[in-house]
């Protein structure tokens, strides 16, 4: 199944920017998924999203009102004491056929998450089609398996459209630095209507897009998550 | 079909003291008694206490004072209407269903059963017989309702055969008018005002006409304060609906094991020979189990009891088995568990399903109950939830966590005007701010130990607190929707106005970030 698959997005805990990024990248790859003709147009699975007690402490609960309108109805939030036991939640949920993607988020570098329980959890996520987005708040950039490794930040955003002192729409500064099958490079990426668009960034567009090889492309709405 | 048990607390602690009617204690005076603010009361009184004195009642003290050898006992009102309740179970021998009348009565529906039993003469004399086999003192009536029967077993004139019938079809009124007004079950101070008023017997009821009565007790609803209603129950005039006892089976499966196992991997074998046991009993009765109990009896008299409560009925005993073998980690055989015992305490309808389907689906992953249960029987029950909308316009408030597969509650659709952050902090952070007094925007913040500047700013939005709930020296809030310098969102507020009588200068804090 494409991009079900495990994925890291490491960010600052003193800002929002990493879980949102994952939840982006994820439901891009679903609405990617979605094209296929024989799958159902109306995802109703649910999706589980982990936090251990720590990663509350830094960057907080999801908040219902502020969640994209079709994921408000089916969240469920586990809340766990230990990062042991958000490795034993993710990976139970991984195995579970009913859920859309499952978004971890672990503060720090514990001493359970190494590169063996990261690998449990990409053969997990590859054998049963689940994709995981984990989000590493404040974390070290130490040995994993995941196939897609993002560093994430804020981005300053576009004017918003009716008021030119406002923040507008969400943005980040995303730097893909280890991937399996391209190249790393840097887009800036935004969330525009529920489709994940880059806007033109120097920097990257002579490397390419992970996996479409130009950014003209993929800015037409095509998955960058999708790999 | 009415029975009424006269000496029901004196018959069974007489029966449970496994004493015989003459011999042993009952042959002395005997009160059970209840402790009371105001010392031991007496309940109930054995016969030779009654003869010397004592009464339902009467303080202890008083008893004492007219017998001075009278002996106690406690007095055991919750076990009595459990006894009344297995009775009423028990007597369901003579007719379809039967009712409880507590605290010492029963209320037996007979109604077209009688020529069963060879008339209703010997169906009372069978009841007399069954009871009087039990020793249990009782006085039986039948009637056409079930208020007259009642009236007839308590305040009936005892007859040599100790039941009375009151045959249908003649004029009722004319045959109970003799009882006292105390067979129309009403309460202590209606009967009062009845006394006062000098009627006495039913007849006298019949004499006053009904519409004096109706004018006297016009503003008694309840049946047990107005004569008027009560009597027409009696007569059957009025329906009176009884609330039937029905005997309900909880699924229970056990192992007695002829040699007590102290290993754990015997006892998981129990565990999977039960599981199946269960799952075929529950499968007989077209159930799924919600909460099952797991008891291990051990050899020197210890009982270990692990429950275990499911998100939806299941029988699937591999599931059941998995789930107990993670609370089993803590068992102590001490010296052998000799019998183990499962029950489904809670028991909810689920259909059969056809097993391979489901099967071969298992292979692919599990399924959304199974995994919640995994999760709950690991973490606890309060960190596996959903969030769900909430009547409030705090954000704090407008959002509840309920466990994930209860239906979401109904709410008001949300108005799409203001943008709220994507995730919240549990406890707003106080942060200090440069801005422009009395409420002008936020220049800039420090939080966490770093400086944020702020560039854009939207705002205020301004949320009053919830004053029907909330002290009145609770303070509004002024939310800013703000971006600083390297394009990080946060969501602030200022806690008041300068000048609102709440408070000394308002107070800032950190409350959620944007994506």
């Amino acid at each position: 199944m494409a991009g079900a698959s495990h994925s890291e997005v490491f960010a600052s805990g003193d800002e929002g920017c990493g879980a949102a990024l994952a939840l982006a990248l994820a439901r891009d790859t679903l609405a990617a998924a979605a094209t296929n003709p024989l799958s159902e147009t109306d995802d109703r699975r649910m999706v589980l999203w982990v936090q251990d007690r720590d990663a509350i402490k830094r960057g907080g609960r999801p908040y219902l009102h502020g969640l994209p309108a079709d994921l408000r109805h089916r969240l469920i939030h586990v809340e766990v004491k230990s990062p042991a036991d958000a490795l034993f939640a993710l990976e139970e949920g991984l195995r579970c056929r009913d859920l859309a993607f499952v978004l971890g988020e672990i503060a720090g570098n514990p001493r359970a998450l190494d590169f063996t329980s990261s690998r449990r959890l990409s053969l997990a996520a590859e054998k049963h089609g689940v994709p995981l987005w984990l989000v590493r708040l404040d974390a070290r950039p130490d040995l994993s398996s995941a196939r897609l490794r993002w560093q994430a930040r804020s981005a300053v955003s576009p004017p918003a459209r009716w008021n030119a002192h406002a923040p507008g729409i969400a943005s980040w500064r995303a730097e893909l630095f280890r991937a399996r099958t391209h190249p790393p490079g840097t887009w800036t990426l935004r969330d525009d209507g529920g489709n994940l668009v880059a806007a033109g960034s120097p920097a990257s567009e002579t490397s390419g897009s992970p996996h479409h090889g130009d950014l003209v492309r993929a800015a037409g709405g095509r998955s960058l998550a999708a790999v | 079909m009415a029975i009424w048990f006269a000496q029901l607390a004196v018959d069974r602690w007489r029966l449970s003291d496994a004493q015989g009617e003459k011999g042993g204690t009952d042959a002395e005076p005997y009160a059970l008694i209840t402790e009371t603010a105001h010392g031991p009361r007496v309940d109930a009184a054995n016969r030779a206490g009654a003869e010397a004195g004592a009464r339902p009642g009467m303080m202890l003290a008083d008893a004492r004072t007219l017998c001075p050898e009278i002996k106690v006992a406690p007095s055991d009102p919750a076990g009595d209407l459990a006894f009344l309740e297995k009775l009423a179970l028990w007597s369901r021998r003579w007719g379809p269903w039967s009712a409880l009348d507590p605290p010492d009565g029963l209320i037996v529906d007979v109604t077209a059963v009688a020529h069963l039993f060879g008339g209703e003469r010997r169906l009372l004399a069978d009841a007399r017989k069954a009871f009087a086999e039990r020793d249990l003192d009782v006085r039986l009536a039948i009637a056409p309702t079930a208020g007259a029967a009642w009236a007839l077993a308590h305040y009936g004139r005892r007859t040599a055969d100790g039941g009375s019938i009151l045959p249908g079809g003649q004029d009722m009124a004319a045959q109970l008018s003799d009882l006292p007004v105390a067979a129309l079950r009403l309460d202590g101070d209606v009967l009062t005002v009845l006394r006062r008023l000098g009627l006495k017997k039913l007849g006298d009821l019949a004499g006053v006409g009904r519409d004096a009565l109706q004018r006297r007790f016009r503003n008694r609803k309840s049946p047990t304060a107005n004569p008027l209603l009560r009597l027409d129950q009696i007569l059957g005039r009025l329906p009176e609906p009884l609330l039937p006892v029905v005997p309900q089976q909880v699924p229970l499966v056990q192992r007695r094991l002829m040699e007590p196992i102290r290993h754990r991997d015997l006892l998981d074998q129990v565990l999977h020979d039960l599981a199946h046991d269960m799952a075929r009993e529950l499968e007989g009765m077209g159930k799924g189990a919600r909460r099952l109990e797991l008891g291990l009896w051990r050899v020197d008299g210890e009982v270990l009891i692990r429950a275990l409560e499911l998100s939806a009925a299941t029988r699937d005993p591999a599931h059941i088995k998995r789930l107990f073998a993670v609370k089993l980690d803590d068992i102590d055989a001490g010296f052998g568990i000799e019998t183990v015992r499962l029950r489904a305490s809670w028991a909810e309808p689920l259909a059969l399903e056809q097993g391979e389907i489901e099967a071969s689906a298992e292979n692919h992953g599990t399924s959304l109950n199974a995994f919640i249960d995994r999760l709950t029987v690991r973490l606890g029950q309060n960190a596996v939830c959903r969030p769900v909308p909430h009547a409030s316009h705090l954000p704090e408030r407008s959002q509840r966590w309920q466990p994930p597969l209860e239906p979401e509650p109904a709410s008001q659709g949300e108005l799409a005007f203001n943008f709220r952050p994507l995730k919240l902090l549990d406890r707003a952070e106080p942060i200090a701010v440069l801005y422009a007094t009395p409420d002008g925007y936020p220049r800039s913040f420090q939080w966490r130990g770093a400086v944020h500047e702020v560039v854009r700013v939207e705002g205020p939005e301004r949320l009053a607190p919830e004053w029907w709930r909330e002290k009145s020296s609770a303070r509004l809030r002024d939310y800013y929707r703000i971006e600083d310098r390297e394009g990080r969102r946060y969501w602030l507020y200022r806690n008041g106005i300068i000048g609102d009588g709440r408070g000394g200068m308002p107070a800032w804090f950190m409350h959620g970030f944007f994506g």
